[in-house]
């Protein structure tokens, strides 16, 4: 008890200790993005079907001309917890795309994708894929987790409570939606371009989305700030395609875990109530000069 | 795992076996009659938990080793696999993931707990350096298990942490050069630390033995620091210890889930969901959080041979405990003046973990090197000068007395 007393006290002194520090060192870092709203965030979050087939739609149209995502296959497309494409449609979207292969002669030929096959990239290696910009464009697989921002104390303490993990969804949208004219004074080399939440503000990636560039069928605004969310939560998707089933799974794992415990808790009270509560020293007697 | 056994076989194959292989008597003498003081609080079920979490790591390891691919070109694909197809991948490696770290939290815990009530002093010595071995090969595990991802983080925090050695004046760099099995980290780095990670998980287990070993012939220590003397000061371990241990473990699996299921990237860092790649340094280098202590001891130091000394010694200097605490009392709970140095202790620890994330410059520095030198101080000045000094409250006459005397 007294030990425990001890730690919230110590947690708090450390903390008021910490928080009275001038904030040092402190580098022109970008603005935090703004924090969004998301279907998947939370403990019963899901994907929102709608959404990553909007999602798609962009990364088809615009993201899919720079950017390779080698680890998603066109059958992922059609998996529980994804997109909700029917096998016959990924199967569809697969033909649409060429794929490298060599036909039973050895002799090189492109022929039209499976559900089997993975995305195709845009390009044939690293070298030509840093041609144009200068830098390679990241693969976006994991792009939605392998990008965030720091959160620094206190918040990084509230966000174990609060579950916030969507910071790869935020930036991404706030990369997107970023894009402004460089301030006064400050200098943007050639071939860049100024973001406000881009950390150093110059990034290689010209605006890739303007309003009305992609067309929605479900009267979904066709606006940047729009398409960056649909985008984001895709890439998220991309990224852990696996997150229905673990938030899923979690639920029951955590309920089963919370009645195990409190089964243990009575099992244990039963079983020490007898060297817990002594018979001497519950009847009131001089604990001294008990035989226990 | 000492004395005589009391175990009384009940069916004919056990006795049969008994004569031969007194493996029965073993267990039932460690684990079921073995006497554990009735007055152990909370703190002490961190063994137990410590003892599920290796078998945790040990299982989800193997079956991941069954889908990983240590070579450099295809390690990260493998990993991303593993998540995406394998079924029930994403359980597996993040459970192994946040098992890492939630088997750090428990040994720190495990760690802090001896060193308040005194479980270190005689005749514990042994028991405790077995420890601190367990612990520094932990370490060796953890980091290598990091540098298997070969994301960014994996391969610079490999960079990092055997370039330390080449601090070592005229055999540093062949060391290096040794160790990476190359001119640079790369495919035999990353073979030799797979197959590594694969073995000390098991020397881990090996000691863990002696562990529990050294455990039972010295008896466990209590919160009131002073040894039972009767029976009634004991409880048989079951079923006291098993249910509270079981009870503990199940609260403590539920901290677990939370992190497996619904942060369980919270404690990676995203760069290392970004395939290493030798030609791009990432704008920071930090290890996991359950280094950063060390790092920021390492970061406080000027020089990089005095930082690498003062880094190890920051563990070794564990091992000497035993004979840096001079006073008789065992438990802090009887000595008020090391309890406000032990919580002060507590502080710098946490302060040196939160600076070793911080980049090595102003204030950060200035608070490093206060907090470095008060760890040290605290292990070489303080304790040896306390048992000197310290006026301690008065000990109960034994621990069932203070157990009566708490709830009278």
């Amino acid at each position: 008890m007294t030990m425990t007393r001890n730690l919230i006290a110590l947690s708090l002194a450390a903390g008021v200790a910490i928080a009275a520090l001038p904030a040092a060192a402190q580098e022109a870092a970008p603005p935090s993005p703004p924090r969004l709203t998301w279907s998947f965030s939370g403990p019963f979050g899901m994907y929102d079907q709608a959404q990553l087939q909007r999602g798609f739609k962009i990364y088809r149209e615009v993201c899919s001309n720079c950017h390779s995502m080698n680890f998603v296959a066109f059958r992922n497309l059609a998996e529980a917890g994804g997109p909700g494409f029917s096998e016959a449609q990924a199967a569809a979207v697969a033909a649409e795309y060429k794929i490298k292969d060599i036909d039973d002669k050895g002799q090189p030929i492109e022929r039209a994708g499976r559900p089997a096959d993975y995305f195709p990239s845009p390009f044939p290696n690293a070298e030509a894929a840093a041609a144009t910009y200068g830098v390679a464009p990241p693969d976006m697989s994991t792009l939605a987790k392998a990008r965030g921002y720091t959160r620094g104390f206190p918040w990084f303490i509230f966000d174990m409570f609060s579950q916030y993990q969507e910071l790869g969804p935020d930036y991404i949208h706030a990369i997107l939606t970023g894009y402004e004219d460089a301030p006064k004074g400050f200098k943007l080399p050639d071939g860049g371009h100024y973001n406000k939440y881009f950390p150093g503000h110059n990034i290689a990636m010209p605006p890739p989305l303007q309003d009305g560039q992609v067309k929605y069928d479900d009267g979904t605004p066709e606006t940047v700030d729009q398409y960056a969310k649909d985008a984001a939560a895709f890439l998220m998707w991309a990224a852990e395609p696996k997150l229905d089933q673990r938030h899923r799974t979690g639920f029951q794992v955590l309920i089963f875990l919370i009645v195990l415990s409190g089964l243990m808790y009575f099992t244990k009270k039963k079983v020490w109530h007898e060297a817990e509560a002594p018979r001497e020293a519950a009847h009131g007697q001089d604990p001294a000069k008990t035989t226990l | 795992m000492s004395g005589h056994s009391t175990y009384q076989p009940q069916n004919g194959f056990m006795k049969w076996l008994e004569m031969r292989l007194p493996i029965g008597g073993l267990i039932h003498s460690s684990f079921v009659a073995y006497p554990t003081p009735r007055n152990l609080n909370y703190w002490w079920t961190f063994g137990g938990i410590l003892s599920f979490m290796l078998g945790v790591q040990i299982i989800t390891g193997v079956v991941l080793a069954m889908h990983y691919t240590p070579n450099v070109d295809l390690a990260f694909k493998s990993v991303e696999m593993i998540m995406r197809d394998v079924n029930y991948g994403w359980l597996l490696r993040y459970t192994h993931a946040t098992g890492a770290s939630m088997f750090f939290l428990a040994v720190y815990i495990h760690m802090f707990r001896g060193i308040y009530y005194g479980s270190y002093k005689a005749p514990r010595e042994v028991l405790w350096i077995l420890g601190v071995i367990i612990y520094l090969l932990m370490m060796a595990t953890g980091f290598m298990g990091y540098v298997l991802v070969w994301g960014q983080m994996s391969f610079w925090a490999a960079t990092v942490i055997t370039n330390l050695f080449s601090a070592l004046p005229g055999v540093g760099e062949t060391i290096v050069t040794w160790l990476w099995g190359g001119y640079a980290v790369g495919n035999p780095t990353l073979n030799r630390f797979f197959s590594l990670h694969y073995l000390l998980p098991f020397v881990i287990a090996g000691v863990v033995v002696l562990h529990v070993w050294a455990l039972h012939v010295a008896g466990q220590n209590n919160p009131t620091g002073i040894e039972p003397k009767s029976d009634k000061d004991t409880v048989p371990f079951t079923p006291y210890a098993t249910v509270k241990d079981g009870f503990a473990i199940a609260v403590f699996c539920i901290l677990f889930a939370w992190f497996v299921f619904y942060l369980p990237n919270y404690l990676i860092h995203p760069d290392n969901y970004i395939p290493a790649n030798p030609a791009v340094t990432p704008s920071e280098i930090v290890p996991e959080w359950y280094y950063l202590p060390f790092y920021a001891i390492l970061r406080s130091i000027p020089d990089k041979l005095a930082g690498v000394v003062a880094l190890f010694s920051s563990i070794l200097i564990l091992a000497f405990l035993p004979w840096l605490d001079t006073s008789r009392v065992r438990s802090g709970r009887y000595r008020p003046l090391f309890k406000q140095f032990f919580w002060l202790w507590i502080i710098a620890c946490i302060g040196l973990g939160w600076l070793g994330s911080k980049p090595p410059e102003g204030v950060y520095v200035v608070l490093s090197r206060l907090f470095t030198a008060y760890y040290f101080g605290f292990f070489i000045i303080i304790l040896p000068l306390l048992g000197i000094f310290e006026k301690t409250k008065p000990l109960p006459n034994s621990i069932s007395d203070s157990v009566l005397k708490a709830k009278a």
